[in-house]
């Protein structure tokens, strides 16, 4: 049976939470420019911290919720949970990306170098190419429950990378910077440069759930026209107007399959 | 002026387009969709 959008309803909501996300971010981005002030040894270069620092982050929450999503599919099929692993997945590969250039662009000036091949950038690349696998196995395993199953198993596998990510700084030696936020002896950094991360960390963190919220969307209304498609082919249209709606369900699924 | 303020452009911009490009591919997503599944409960609705 069809079930109507439960996120339909929400709408509102939605749309507060968007209005939120502008509102914060924008006070972020003022922090960021004009309130914090410019480091002494790194000068206007630092301030990239108060971007790539809270996408770290959303990495790491996105591929933490993936872990969920897929431990969730796994134990109980639910598919509610694959389309929450497989939305966060995709905002993971965006914000994955996104951690990269950033710190590539932090690196230039500071270390002289776009990039080095030591640890925390090393894994994190790993993560990336993990993102990559985990879209690629849906693809290309020829069935759609096996694809969401293996990308699972990958999603839950995948999800070992972000502790040692996170830790890699203090197992090995490494160019880059040891956490300055989340240091055993609490934040290493100046209050005004800290309540401007902070403000950036809650401003990103809003805009993850949004996007969130927006693509699972997506997903539903993507496995509602399967849904459709499936029971247009079981039901062999009669008449004129079911063959115009069967082939229009058609169309749109392998379109988004394409996608 | 610092030199560094090129890297730091850079990097918001480079953000900010990238965010900005992926809402318009969702928001893009979602219409369509919408648009497609309204299509076919009124089409089913008139089948009936």
């Amino acid at each position: 049976m069809m079930q109507r959008n439960p996120a339909g309803r929400s709408d509102t909501l939605v749309q507060g939470l968007g209005l939120l996300t502008v509102a914060v971010l924008t006070l972020g981005i003022f922090m960021a420019f004009v309130y914090a002030p410019t480091d002494r040894d790194q000068g206007d270069a630092q301030r990239i911290f108060y971007i790539h620092v809270p996408m770290a982050w959303l990495a790491y929450l996105a591929m933490g919720v993936v872990l969920v999503g897929s431990v969730g599919y796994m134990w109980k099929r639910s598919e509610r949970m694959d389309r929450l692993a497989r939305s966060s997945a995709e905002l993971g590969f965006l914000f994955t990306t996104l951690v990269l250039i950033t710190g590539s662009l932090w690196g230039r000036p500071i270390w002289n170098t776009w990039w080095q091949w030591e640890a925390r950038l090393t894994t994190t690349l790993v993560l990336w190419f993990i993102f990559i696998g985990y879209f690629m196995v849906r693809a290309y395993a020829g069935d759609r429950e096996r694809g969401a199953r293996y990308a699972a198993v990958l999603g839950i596998i995948g999800a070992i990378d972000v502790p040692i990510i996170h830790q890699s700084v203090k197992w090995w030696r490494t160019l880059h910077p040891e956490p300055i936020v989340l240091d055993t002896g609490g934040p290493n950094l100046p209050d005004s440069m800290l309540a401007t991360l902070v403000v950036c960390f809650i401003g990103f963190t809003l805009l993850y759930a949004y996007l969130l919220v927006q693509k699972t969307r997506v997903e539903w209304a993507r496995d509602m026209l399967a849904e459709r498609e499936l029971t247009a082919l079981l039901s062999p249209a009669t008449d004129a107007t079911d063959r115009r709606v069967a082939g229009s369900v058609t169309h749109e699924v392998s379109g988004a399959a394409e996608d | 002026m610092d030199d560094n303020l090129g890297y730091l452009f850079a990097a918001f911009a480079v953000t900010w387009l990238a965010i900005a490009g992926y809402l318009l591919y969702v928001g893009q997503q979602v219409k369509t969709l919408r648009d497609e599944v309204r299509m076919l409960e009124d089409g089913d609705d008139a089948v009936r």
